[in-house]
């Protein structure tokens, strides 16, 4: 049977949607293995044999391989596919790791490379002598132990979780040049699998005066948040494993909230106590560090949400492209209301759009990876992507978010949390060379 | 389809549709949890509501105050407070508890405790659970309610006389107190 490449032969057999070599989607529809001959190569060079070497057995080839490690870890020559550390040191302030959305593909972080924030340290809980309290404005005040929340039915479900200080670093006036590790690693995704809170609160008996709850770690700042009751209710989770595996340490072993959507700073790891309560605690976190403070006057608070955003992870800082020919946009997607339904890719700094390919199934409040085909001409390019949630939000262009929030005065440093809650589109500028850097447009 | 399939195909369905609720009240729930009383959950029950709710015994006063921080919080807050040179240089570090800054633009970095908390009350509770860094909950609650003073007087926020306990805390004003709206009202419980 012939098999049809949907790999054009001339550039001009797909059809270009947008400017500057934007290419329609179905260039990628069911291709896989073609399009991976395509990422990051000439098409040209592939197509003549240009570049050929003569294939020889390595040396890999001609012997044993190692011994089988119980837990095993990623091959030596991907070493650099790590997260970065805002305190190496260990300072007395707060531990951050972010995720290299730049060398990962798909739509799951893997669990050693899902952003971590921990305050004082991981705590090594024992799971024998944690123990989870559910208390306050209920009927029956219950006690579980992991052993017995392990027992009961369970769901699993991808969701995002995404420090509400993502992305900040675009608050500045100018572009501060980062990668995208640097940019929007304060967000990952994974299959989380536990059990529903509405069913352990159904189990306590909720009294009808509630209307929050405050949940509590077992952390040193014993992290608290509160949290309104009509999110326990809706899809709340005590969430026991991550990505199969039970959770990793620093995201909350043995056990966490998850409040897909919701900023992460809520989702309490090593979650100990949960209480109903009538009014919100106004703890240190929702008076001061997950606010945003507006131009004119007032600050927002109690945000909770994170918006809709999306991101190009490749060709992105660091990624870059080298020579002209065609490449795959590759990025992410996603919204704390619900499904991304569209993603718009542009080559021209906003002027003109092209729809992304959205890999399928695309899960509610998760992780969603766009792809568009790009044929690029060695000309100077601003890439960038936007996108749509089934509420019907969409993210803002940087002008319009900065025209509604405003922005710094000058820039900070790349570590620094000088506002929160930022989900405009990012812009990456492409050289003449094929060099990417961090841009405004 | 056999019964016992149909039955098992029910179940799925829900657990898998996340009708946790339908599943507890129609086929009847774990119930794994222990009862508790409130003597063996005072130890945990340490929250304080941000109108000061929970807020227990003890009394402290800003001088009191000044003595426990310069021995327990000035090795990471800087002296009284007021910043270590790499928290004052901009760079990530532990809080500057005492600054005298106003709020200006949208630039996080100059809120303080005196010109942004909405309340007091949280004061006491974050200091209470967090407190100092590397040994928390080590403090009595007289010693957190003097450390809540001192920080408040040193802002101007309160009288350096003023003694603070549950009865008083409540009151304080803060000057930021209407500062603040809900990003999203919707997801607010009325």
């Amino acid at each position: 049977m012939k098999r049809r490449s949907n790999l054009p032969d001339k550039p001009d057999e797909v059809e270009q949607v947008a400017g500057n070599g934007l290419l329609h989607r179905r260039a990628l529809l069911g291709r896989s293995a073609a399009i991976a001959g395509l990422v990051g190569t000439g098409l040209g060079a592939a197509a003549t044999g240009a570049g050929a070497e003569q294939l020889v057995e390595q040396p890999w080839s001609l012997q044993m391989g190692e011994d089988t490690p119980a837990y095993q870890t990623p091959s030596k020559f991907a070493k650099n596919v790590v997260r970065t550390l805002a305190n190496p040191k260990f300072e007395p302030r707060s531990s951050l790791s972010r995720t290299p959305h730049h060398l990962l593909e798909g739509t799951r972080t893997p669990n050693g490379l899902h952003f971590t924030i921990n305050h004082t340290g991981i705590p090594q809980i024992d799971p024998a002598a944690h123990r989870f309290l559910i208390h306050g404005l209920v009927k029956r005040p219950l006690v579980f132990t992991v052993d017995a929340l392990l027992k009961y039915p369970m769901i699993s479900r991808p969701a995002f979780v995404e420090c509400g200080g993502n992305s900040v670093p675009l608050f500045s006036p100018k572009p501060i040049q980062a990668d995208v590790q640097a940019l929007h690693g304060l967000s990952s995704c994974a299959e989380r699998t536990g059990v529903p809170l509405s069913l352990l609160l159904d189990e306590c008996g909720i009294d009808p005066r509630a209307k929050w709850f405050i949940a509590e770690g077992a952390d040193g700042p014993h992290l608290m948040r509160s949290v309104p009751l009509a999110k326990a209710l809706d899809d709340a989770m005590i969430a026991l494993y991550q990505n199969g595996e039970p959770l990793m340490p620093g995201n909350g072993f043995p056990m966490r909230l998850l409040l897909p959507g919701y900023e992460g700073n809520m989702n309490v790891k090593f979650l100990r106590r949960i209480k109903l309560v009538p009014s919100p605690a106004m703890s240190f976190w929702e008076s001061q560090v997950y606010t945003e403070p507006m131009p004119k006057g007032k600050s927002y608070n109690l945000t909770f949400l994170n918006e809709v955003k999306s991101f190009i992870t490749r060709p992105s800082p660091g990624q870059d492209v080298k020579t002209p020919g065609y490449y795959e946009i590759s990025g992410i997607a996603y919204s704390g209301k619900g499904k991304i339904t569209k993603v718009l890719v542009s080559a021209d700094g906003g002027k003109s759009w092209g729809e992304a390919a959205l890999q399928a199934p695309v899960y509610s409040k998760a992780f969603t990876r766009f792809r568009m085909p790009w044929r690029w001409d060695g000309r100077p390019v601003t890439l960038q992507s936007r996108a749509w949630d089934d509420h019907g939000s969409f993210q803002p262009t940087r002008a319009e978010f900065v025209a509604a929030r405003g922005q710094l005065d000058a820039v900070p440093p790349v570590v620094a949390f000088r506002n929160h809650h930022f989900n405009a589109i990012t812009s990456w500028a492409v050289d003449a060379r094929g060099k990417v850097s961090h841009a405004y447009a | 389809m056999p019964m016992r399939e149909r039955l098992f195909a029910a179940l799925l369905c829900l657990s898998l549709s996340a009708s946790a609720t339908a599943f507890a009240a129609g086929l009847g729930s774990p119930n794994l949890g222990k009862p508790v009383s409130s003597a063996d959950m005072a130890h945990w029950d340490i929250e304080i509501l941000a109108d000061g709710t929970g807020l227990p015994a003890g009394e402290g006063t800003a001088a009191q105050g000044a003595l426990i921080f310069a021995t327990k919080c000035s090795a990471c807050h800087g002296d009284g407070g007021r910043g270590t040179p790499q928290a004052l240089s901009g760079q990530p570090a532990p809080p500057i508890i005492i600054r005298d800054v106003q709020l200006k633009g949208i630039d996080a970095s100059r809120t303080t405790i005196a010109n942004y908390w909405p309340y007091a009350p949280p004061l006491f509770d974050y200091i209470r659970r967090a407190m100092p860094w590397n040994e928390p909950r080590s403090l009595s609650d007289h010693e957190v309610y003097a450390l809540t003073a001192y920080i408040l007087a040193e802002g101007k926020v309160i009288d350096t006389k003023l003694v603070l306990n549950a009865r008083t805390l409540p009151k304080v004003e803060m000057p930021n107190r209407n500062g603040f709206l809900p990003r999203f009202p919707e997801l607010m419980p009325h």
